[in-house]
């Protein structure tokens, strides 16, 4: 199983102060992704509660909104989303809770 | 009768059950213009979504058919009509939204980001309006895309 034993040799080289340094700052530049408001990049003025398109991709399974620190969208859009987002469910386009 | 009540638009939408006619839906319609037209407002725009399904369940339906109207008059008009749709019973769901000042903030921010993207064109000496084929290509290769994408939560 070479999968299994590379990841144990991973774990013993994180162990040693100096390793898992050096680990933590690759990571930062591998997996962070630069976050940008949807709206500002796409230029859409209007978020209307009627879009279910639009709106969809910030409510996610649960039905909760989804958090300006995860989408990255701009305070100003996202105050408009959120009204966006409760007038839809008033209307059952988009469900308030999931289990 | 002197007409010094603001005119407003609002947005009004409401639920019929799934088993609704086009008969029954039209009588609704015709129901609801006789009440804006009574108190001196106009409906501008009138349309039918069709059966939708619910997110939720609402008196035991799963699936509800959408009427949404756009009518301009005073905010007196809309509180009638929010007391006449409460009292009927075929109407699952309604909700009124006023849009105009929405609508206005649209418009101007719109008209704003125009006249400034002109205005930057104009002084790199370009012409104001952008040409065909001009600027980067529609399509984006996916690795560019560094916005979110809806899967990570």
């Amino acid at each position: 199983m070479p999968f299994g034993q590379k990841r144990s040799g991973g774990r013993g080289k994180s162990g040693d102060k100096k390793g898992g340094d050096k680990a933590q700052g690759q990571r930062r530049t591998l997996f962070r992704r630069r976050k940008v408001c949807k709206f500002c990049a796409d230029k859409i003025d209007d978020i209307n509660y009627k879009d279910v398109k639009l709106i969809g991709p910030f409510v996610p399974e649960r039905g909760k909104i989804l958090p300006r620190r995860i989408s990255g969208t701009c305070a100003m859009h996202q105050r408009k989303l959120q009204t966006a987002i409760k007038r839809a469910r008033q209307i059952a386009l988009i469900p308030y809770v999931t289990d | 009768m002197a007409a010094a009540v603001a005119v407003r638009q609002y947005e009004l939408v409401y639920i019929l059950p799934p088993d609704t006619t086009e008969q029954q839906a039209t009588e609704l319609h015709e129901q609801v213009e006789s009440v804006v037209t009574r108190m001196h407002g106009a409906i501008e725009k009138s349309e039918n979504w069709g059966r939708k399904k619910l997110a939720y369940d609402i008196a035991h339906h799963k699936e509800g058919v959408y009427v949404l109207e756009v009518i301009n008059g005073s905010g007196e008009l809309m509180k009638e009509l929010d007391r006449r749709l409460k009292t009927i019973d075929q109407v699952l769901r309604h909700m009124i939204v006023r849009v105009d000042e929405e609508k206005k903030v649209v418009e101007r921010t719109r008209t704003k980001r125009q006249a400034e993207s002109e205005r930057r064109r104009v002084a790199r000496g370009l012409p104001p309006q952008r040409q065909p084929g001009e600027g980067r290509s529609q399509e984006r290769d996916d690795l560019d895309d560094d916005r979110f994408d809806g899967v990570e939560v």
